[in-house]
Order: structure tokens, then sequence, then C-alpha cells
């Protein structure tokens, strides 16, 4: 049982989680706490339940049994007014955008806006959607639809239509996931750059080291569903865990 | 019975993912009761939907409702000349269209289009996490994706089955008046005095229900779409044939009972 003030003090924690589809044990007795301000990458190979844990977190999915508690407030005893609520509070950046297909990229990020804050004037969305614009780099992109954007400006789309509303806590789903090098390296510096300007606590699903390295104060290396290991980028990799080891070396040979 | 015997199943696969369907087809009904009224209301989307629903079905209908109605006269025509009862086809068409074609054509043209169209696209959504995206920037999509849709097409029907009638009346009379040359207000006036109330309320009643039947069965099948962009296809087909089937039956029944009313 994790401390009361352990989960007070923190931003997310995760309490011997387990989930399973049919046969499949994804999740295993996860644990998990992210601190106030910090980058957590969760590394793993496709199908090692990555995803599953960060929906798990939002109530997209239902754990079989184990707590989950955000900001304090444990999950499953929100009702629906109070679980919305703390969605506002948290940004989920998908793995393909989700981008809205049939609205331009403005509306993509007025409708979040207008839908969860009354009474705002067209100066203050408009002025609003200019902001996260600028602050992903693609103010130009407004009148564009989702087909006609790339999949780095998607990604970026995406990371902007959360950061509409302010949260205090970020969820990136494979964020370069299907990128090219260098859109990349743009990526992992835009997370970098959210951090800074809105002040957010992330958690980075990814299984690509550059980005883990980048990003993250902190490293956990999902197997099987469960944690393997736990520390910095280098005490991670340090390990002579020959799971570890493989993952690495995978990365590193691609 | 051992609970579990069969591979984790209750009866066997067939039937467990049957009567598993029913129930969740349950719940999503039961839900869409309870999210309808509740505040806030989505007035402008239902608008939007509704103008999506009727005003694009209009050309279809249109073509349709006129063909009936004039290939039902011109096929009648034979068998009442047969008895010299040829002065009856307005009242006979009026009967026919008013009790059973308007609105099951008009019932049938909307799962067509509408029905597969609510489908393919909410299942699109769904498989492209667009639903899941909703969800956590705290909307909640049931209320504006489903509720809306289902207004739309509830309120929609009633309306687009009288538009039918009006449509395929207009047909028959063009039929009726190059053989016969009656006046416009002689047939109508034939045409509707067989009508009784029972006649236009059943068919409102049955609008509505097929109406909502479109609704619920495409968003339904839209939001539980799975497996990519096959899945949305299996979506939109299943809500054409899940519709188109329990509309046939709705029909059955609100014929029985309006037959019984009528004594």
């Amino acid at each position: 049982m994790n401390d009361v003030n352990e989960i007070r003090e923190s931003v997310i924690v995760v309490e011997d989680l387990y989930k399973s589809f049919g046969n499949k044990h994804v999740l295993q007795g996860v644990n998990l706490t992210l601190h106030k301000r910090e980058n957590l990458a969760v590394l793993g190979r496709s199908g090692t339940g990555k995803s599953v844990l960060i929906k798990i977190i939002v109530k997209l999915l239902t754990q079989d049994s184990g707590r989950v508690w955000v900001l304090g407030e444990e999950v499953a005893q929100l009702d629906e007014k109070e679980l919305m609520a703390m969605r506002l509070r948290i940004g989920f950046s998908f793995q393909n955008s989700a981008l809205y297909d049939s609205m331009t990229v403005g509306e993509n990020l007025r409708f979040p806006l207008v839908r969860n804050v009354r009474n705002l004037g067209k100066k203050e969305i408009t002025s609003a959607v200019e902001g996260v614009l600028e602050a992903v780099g693609l103010s130009e992109t407004i009148d564009q639809m989702p087909s006609e954007l790339s999949g780095g400006q998607k990604k970026r789309i995406g990371i902007a239509r959360t950061l509409i509303l302010r949260p205090q806590i970020m969820l990136y789903d494979e964020p370069t996931a299907g990128l090219d090098p260098i859109t990349c390296i743009e990526i992992n510096n835009l997370i970098n750059q959210v951090r800074e300007q809105y002040n957010t606590s992330s958690i980075v699903i990814t299984h690509d080291l550059s980005c883990a390295k980048t990003t993250s104060d902190r490293v956990a290396m999902l197997f099987d569903g469960v944690f393997i290991k736990e520390g910095t980028f280098d005490e991670v990799f340090a390990s002579t865990d020959e799971r570890i080891q493989s993952f690495y070396n995978y990365n590193f040979t691609q | 019975m051992k609970f579990n015997q069969n591979n984790g199943y209750v009866l066997s696969p067939r039937f467990d993912t049957f009567f598993n369907d029913m129930h969740n087809a349950g719940s999503f009904v039961a839900r869409f009761f309870r999210q309808a009224f509740r505040t806030p209301f989505e007035f402008k989307e239902t608008i939007h939907q509704c103008f999506e629903v009727g005003y694009k079905s209009l050309p279809l209908i249109t073509l349709t409702g006129f063909v009936t109605g004039l290939v039902f006269t011109k096929q009648s025509r034979p068998s009442l000349a047969e008895f010299g009862a040829t002065s009856w086809l307005p009242s006979l068409v009026a009967i026919a269209i008013i009790r059973a074609l308007a609105p099951l054509v008009t019932a049938l043209i909307a799962a067509g289009k509408v029905g597969s169209n609510i489908g393919a696209e909410l299942g699109s959504m769904k498989v492209t996490e667009q639903i899941d995206a909703m969800e956590v920037s705290a909307i909640n999509p049931f209320k504006y994706l489903v509720v809306t849709r289902v207004l739309a097409t509830t309120f929609m029907l009633p309306i687009l089955m009288f538009y039918t009638g009006f449509v395929a009346m207009i047909g028959s009379y063009i039929n009726v008046h190059a053989n016969e040359a009656t006046s416009f207000v002689s047939f109508f006036q034939q045409a509707f005095e067989k009508i009784s109330f029972l006649d236009i309320f059943s068919s409102l009643v049955k609008a509505l229900v097929y109406g909502f039947t479109i609704g619920i069965v495409g968003c339904y099948k839209g939001f539980n779409a799975s497996q990519g962009t096959e899945g949305v296809g299996k979506a939109a087909n299943a809500s054409v044939v899940l519709s188109m089937f329990l509309i046939f039956i709705e029909e059955i029944l609100i014929v029985q009972v309006t037959n019984n009313i009528r004594g």
C-alpha cells in the first residue's frame, strides 16, 4: 500500500495494476510513481502494455485489479463529473494523433476549448488557438485539414490540442513512432519545451531510445507486464539484465 | 451444467456472443435515454445532423417516391380496368402509399443512405481514436455523436416520410391525369376520401420508430467498430442490414397493432 503522503505529493501513483484481454495477460502487477515536473519514459517492446497503462490512467480502459491515483484522487472512485474534471488536467497525445478529420486545424484546437471553458469571447478563443499553434511552430496550418498535414505536423497539432486546456500532466503515446530522424528530434525538443513552458509532468510511452534519453529524467523498462528496471537512462542501460541489453542492442542496430 | 466447462464459455461461443451483443445493445439504448434528457443539450449539433439526415437525403427520396407513385399507379391500372374500376385508383394508391409504402420506402432508403453513413463515420472515428480523443478532452462523445444523430434520424424520418408520400401522390396524379384527365383537386379529394386519422397516425408512429432504429443501430455499430478499416466497412454494412431487418419486424408488429385497433 502506498503511503498517503506519497500519493498526495506525487502526480500519478499506480499500484499493483493488472489487466488482461481474454487469455492475454498484458499488465501483471505494475507499480509506478510520477513526481511533479518529472518526465518519465516508459520503454518496452510492442505489445508489452505501455499504451494500456496510460489508457488506464485516464480511464479509457479499466483495470482488472489495482489502483490508480491522479493528482491525489483515486480514479476508480471518481463519478462522471469528477472524471471529466480530472481529464481536463491531463493532456493525452495519441500515437496516430487522432485529429478530428472533418475539422480544420483551427477547429480541432477550438473544439475542446469551447466545449470545456464556457463564456469565452471570440478574441480569447482566437488568441488561445494562435498561442498553442505558435508554441508548436505551426501557425501557418490553421486553415488546413488534417489530411493535408505531414506525420510530424499531425503529432504537433495533436500536442497543441491538448495544450490548449493547459494540462498539468502530459501523457505521450509513442510520440516519435513512424517519423523520420529529424522530425523525431523536433518532437523530442517539443516535449522538453512543453515541460518548460507549461510546467507539466509527463509520461512518455516509447520504444525509441533516443526519445527516452532526450526527454526523460527517469526511465522505466516494461517487460512482460511488469517493470523490470527503473532509474536514469544510463543506470537502466548499465544493467547486465539480458532482456534490457537485447532491447538496447536491437534499438542500436536499428 | 458445469459453468465454464466449454473453454470459458457458458453455452457456446456463438450463443455467448449473441447474448453479450444483446446485453451491450440494450445497455447502449438505455444509455441513450439517460443521456438524451440530461443537460447540456446539444442543440446546434442536433440541428446540424437534422440537416445532414434530412436535406441531403432529399434528391434520392424525391426520385424514389415519385417513381414508386407513378409505377404503382401504372401497374394497378390494368387490374382495376378489368372491373371498370379505374376511378378507384386515387384512393387505392393513397391507401397503399400512406399506410405502407411511404414509411417503408423512406425507412429503407434512409437505412441505406443515412444508416450506412452514420456507421461508417462513427466507425472511422472509433478506429482512428477520435472518439477516445474526445473522451480524454473531457467531452462526452456519446452525447455529442450518438444522441444528436439518433434524435436527428428520429425527428427527420416523419418529415421525410410525409414528403415521400406527397411526391409519390404527385407521381400517381401524373399517370392518372394522363389517362383520365382528372383535375388535381378532384384527384386529391378522391385520394383522401378513404384515409382516416389512424392511417396517418400509425404511419407517423412507424416513421418515428424506424428513424430511431436507423440512428441507434448506425451509432451502435459505429461506436463498437474494431479491426481498422475493415471494421469500418463491417460497421457500415451491419448498420444497413440490421436496420432493415429490424424495420421489417417493426412493420409487421405495428401493422398488427393498427389492424387490431381498426377492428
